[in-house]
């Protein structure tokens, strides 16, 4: 009995990993066999894994922050504000003291959008929506205002946007796996030359690998960094036990003596430090400047991965990819989305005829359904136009929602109201 | 009592818009300006007619944007997604009402139908996925919103668009004839001896929107319905308990808003656009959120918020000219929202504590007295 309770949630994690492995493994099998039936080069190759790492980072990093907040028990809605406020800091912080300065000072604009959030939420009990919906509000007022004031007169600048930012962040090659350099000296880009045998699966597995191993940017390894580390923090030390704890039963967690208030401040401030880390991420990486509706409604998709992962770190990881590698390919090309199609379908298929045979028989005929609809789609389309690419993150949130509500579990009191001393949870 | 009451729940709007006032004061200070004489232009400008007019004019979508929203939250529903219900109904209503030949009045009926149906229907996904599915409300109709964008500019691009003259590169629907417009108020005010000057035209949906805010008055707080509405957003347990089935109520109740959501973008279409472009009014959903929270649900209250957010707006476009960034009114929206949703919540709890103090000292006289059982006043 009792080496049944230490050992059950090792093997049920042993298992999970098992799970996601083999589910990344399927997903790479079946992109390499798409790409070889359609011919759609771009569906798999190392232009679109390195975009799409690209893009999915500011998903990853606001929705790690919204996994903080969460946890803690305060639902962040926010976070598009908080994203907002991380570019307009960190651009105007990179413009007068370069890149590391755009980054520390990018946190701290949003971790001041947290803090403000966190003083309505916790302190004065507010309803964590209506707090969220206000601080987006508030954000995108501000940043105008303070552009009026540090942006105009400025050459090249203006009331939407702020000059060019000094430096840029370094980025690194992987020496001997994809061509990186070695004390100076050129070494051989094994990858990049499996890439271009188009051999099936190897290739595709060394576009990835070169796609995720070549011009990597230094935040970006600190951001893929925090995955583990967020992980480790929340479910191996002490603080994070105490947080999780006061996102699940705050009456409990204060009987212990855990700090309620204290813990939820901290969750939702490093909250919108990650959100602030993530617009200065939008502005290093992709523009160079602050232009105003830069995050365009990304810290939104951030809280789809959040829910597309579970309120976990590796679910929310997957989120950000999922939803990154579909902009990533809109950016890229028109053919590889119209192939995509048949990988969607493909994948839509397998897992309506899974639940179908597991007994959830109209969700998985609703699938199956849907994916017939792909096929047709597919055979009769001969473009798919990009405003349908820029809806998938939202879609397939909606799906998962519906097909999976049952198999999600948010922290329990997330969204709660509490207030110290009270005696059962509301 | 009741006067107490009433000097209570407007302590907290007042209360934030004195700290929203003292909190872009300190944004004026900070870049060297007297907010004194800003505050001054403001309220000159503000109060001259055609000021008035674009205020009005721009507090009745907001009026009804916060109707839609107050819907749901009388019964703690969050209806988020006002924004993309009232985007997609627009762009429909907007391109049926331009092609279909049917004549003038009958053609502003149209109109409104079909944007009251297509918000509706938008609307009713979300409430379809919380009652058979436990989807969460919030995070439906957010990511509703963004589908809803998408389909917008989809439809307008590939499907609903007008053939343009050679030179013309704005993507818009054929414009809806003269004969189905709603006309503009001018006329009635010059009766009123108001003259209104070139330029200035008070949306002719005033009256309809007046006529919604009676409606939702009426059905809120006087009708069965309303009364299982306001009970099951109070106390849900207890109104299940007394017969009302939440099920059927969320979805009724997300349909209604969804309805009133797609008449946002009315207001707009008949007086100002004539068609949906890619440039129509857009934010009008999520600012009728802040109108509905600064007004309390409450139709005068809405009104009076949509107005004075309208009046912001207006009278900031004077500062631009003394060297202040009008932007600042987008400062004091955000800061009243906040505070006045934080003094709500202090005002409530200091209420509550009162009523506590109140009945603990009912209580004790009473058992001096030598009565055990309080009595029921």
């Amino acid at each position: 009995m009792i080496t049944e309770t230490v050992e059950a949630p090792q093997e049920r994690r042993q298992a999970r990993l098992r799970t996601v492995l083999l589910a990344a493994g399927l997903v790479l099998f079946l992109l390499s066999f798409v790409r070889s039936v359609t011919g759609a080069t771009d569906l798999a190759s190392s232009g679109t894994f390195s975009a799409t790492l690209r893009v999915a980072m500011p998903i990853l990093l606001a929705g790690l922050g919204g996994l903080y907040a969460e946890r803690a028990g305060v639902v962040n809605i926010g976070l598009e504000g908080m994203m907002i406020l991380g570019t307009w800091f960190g651009a105007w912080a990179g413009w007068h003291w370069g890149p590391w300065g755009g980054v520390a000072i990018g946190m701290l604009g949003g971790a001041l959008g947290g803090l403000i959030h966190a003083v309505a939420t916790v302190s004065f009990g507010i309803d964590h929506i209506i707090s969220g919906v206000a601080i987006n509000i508030l954000a995108a007022g501000v940043t105008r205002f303070l552009s009026v004031i540090a942006f105009t007169n400025t050459p090249g600048a203006g009331i939407t946007q702020s000059p060019q930012v000094k430096g840029s962040i370094p980025d690194v090659n992987v020496p001997v796996l994809s061509g990186g350099h070695f004390f100076g000296l050129k070494t051989p880009d094994v990858f990049g030359v499996l890439e271009r045998k188009h051999w099936f699966l190897v290739s595709d597995a060394g576009a990835l690998l070169k796609g995720l191993t070549s011009n990597v940017s230094l935040l970006t390894i600190a951001a893929v960094a925090l995955v583990p580390l967020t992980w480790w923090i929340l479910w191996r030390t002490a603080i994070g036990l105490r947080l999780r704890s006061v996102g699940e039963h705050p009456v409990a967690a204060e009987s212990l003596g855990v700090p309620v208030y204290a813990m939820k401040y901290a969750g939702v401030i490093v909250s919108g430090a990650l959100a602030g880390l993530a617009g200065t991420f939008l502005v290093y990486e992709e523009a160079g400047i602050y232009r105003e509706g830069q995050t365009a409604g990304r810290g939104f998709i951030a809280l789809a991965a959040l829910i597309f992962g579970n309120w976990r770190p590796v679910g929310v990881m997957s989120g950000a990819g999922l939803f990154g590698y579909a902009e990533a390919l809109q950016l890229r090309s028109n053919p590889a989305i119209l192939a995509l199609l048949v990988f969607a379908a493909i994948a839509l298929a397998i897992t309506g005829g899974w639940l179908f045979l597991r007994g959830h028989r109209r969700g998985g005929a609703a699938l199956l359904v849907l994916a017939g609809l792909m096929f047709w789609w597919h055979a009769a389309a001969n473009k798919v136009a990009n405003e349908f690419i820029a809806i998938t993150p939202y879609v397939v949130t909606l799906l998962v929602l519906a097909l999976a509500a049952q198999r999600l579990r948010p922290p329990a009191a997330d969204g709660r109201r509490y207030r110290k001393g009270q005696i059962e949870s509301i | 009592m009741r006067l107490r009451r009433a000097l209570i729940a407007l302590l907290a709007p007042a209360s934030a818009l004195i700290l929203a006032v003292l909190v872009s004061s300190i944004a004026v200070l900070l870049i060297h300006q007297s907010p004194l004489t800003a505050f001054k232009d403001m309220a000159q400008f503000g109060v001259r007619t055609d000021s008035l007019i674009f205020a009005a004019n721009e507090a009745i979508p907001l009026f009804v944007s916060g109707l839609a929203v107050a819907i749901g939250f009388k019964m703690g529903l969050f209806n988020i997604g006002v924004e993309g219900q009232y985007t997609l109904a627009a762009l429909l209503a907007a391109y049926v009402g331009a092609v279909t030949p049917v004549p003038g009045f009958l053609r502003i009926i149209l109109i409104l139908l079909v944007a009251m149906t297509v918000g509706a229907a938008w609307a009713s996904v979300a409430g379809i996925l919380k009652v058979t599915r436990g989807v969460h409300e919030v995070i439906s109709t957010i990511m509703l919103n963004f589908i809803a964008f998408g389909f917008t500019s989809y439809l307008l691009a590939h499907l609903l668009k007008q053939q343009n003259r050679p030179g013309d590169f704005v993507v818009k629907t054929k414009e809806i004839p003269s004969s189905g417009l709603i006309p503009s108020l001018n006329g009635l005010l010059r009766g009123l001896g108001v003259h209104p000057p070139a330029g200035s035209d008070l949306y002719g949906f005033l009256p309809l929107a007046l006529a919604l805010g009676i409606v939702y008055y009426v059905l809120i707080w006087r009708t069965r319905f309303g009364f299982d509405l306001r009970a099951s957003g109070f106390n849900p347990n207890a109104s299940r308990v007394s017969g009302v089935d939440p099920r059927s109520m969320v979805l009724k109740v997300m349909i209604l808003s969804g309805a009133v959501a797609g008449l946002v973008g009315m207001p707009d279409l008949f007086g100002l656009y004539h068609r949906y472009t890619i440039d129509f009014v857009a934010g009008l959903g999520f600012t009728g959120i802040a109108v509905a929270l600064v007004g309390r649900n409450h139709p005068v209250g809405i009104a009076l918020a949509a107005f004075l957010f309208g009046f912001l707006d207006r009278s900031a476009q004077v500062l631009d000219l003394v060297g202040i960034p009008k932007e600042i009114t987008i400062i004091m929206r955000g800061v009243i929202i906040l505070c006045v949703v934080i003094a709500y919540e202090v005002v409530r709890r200091v209420v509550q504590a009162q009523e506590v103090k109140a009945a603990a000292e009912r209580m004790r006289q009473l058992s001096e007295e030598g009565q055990t059982e309080p009595v029921p006043a």
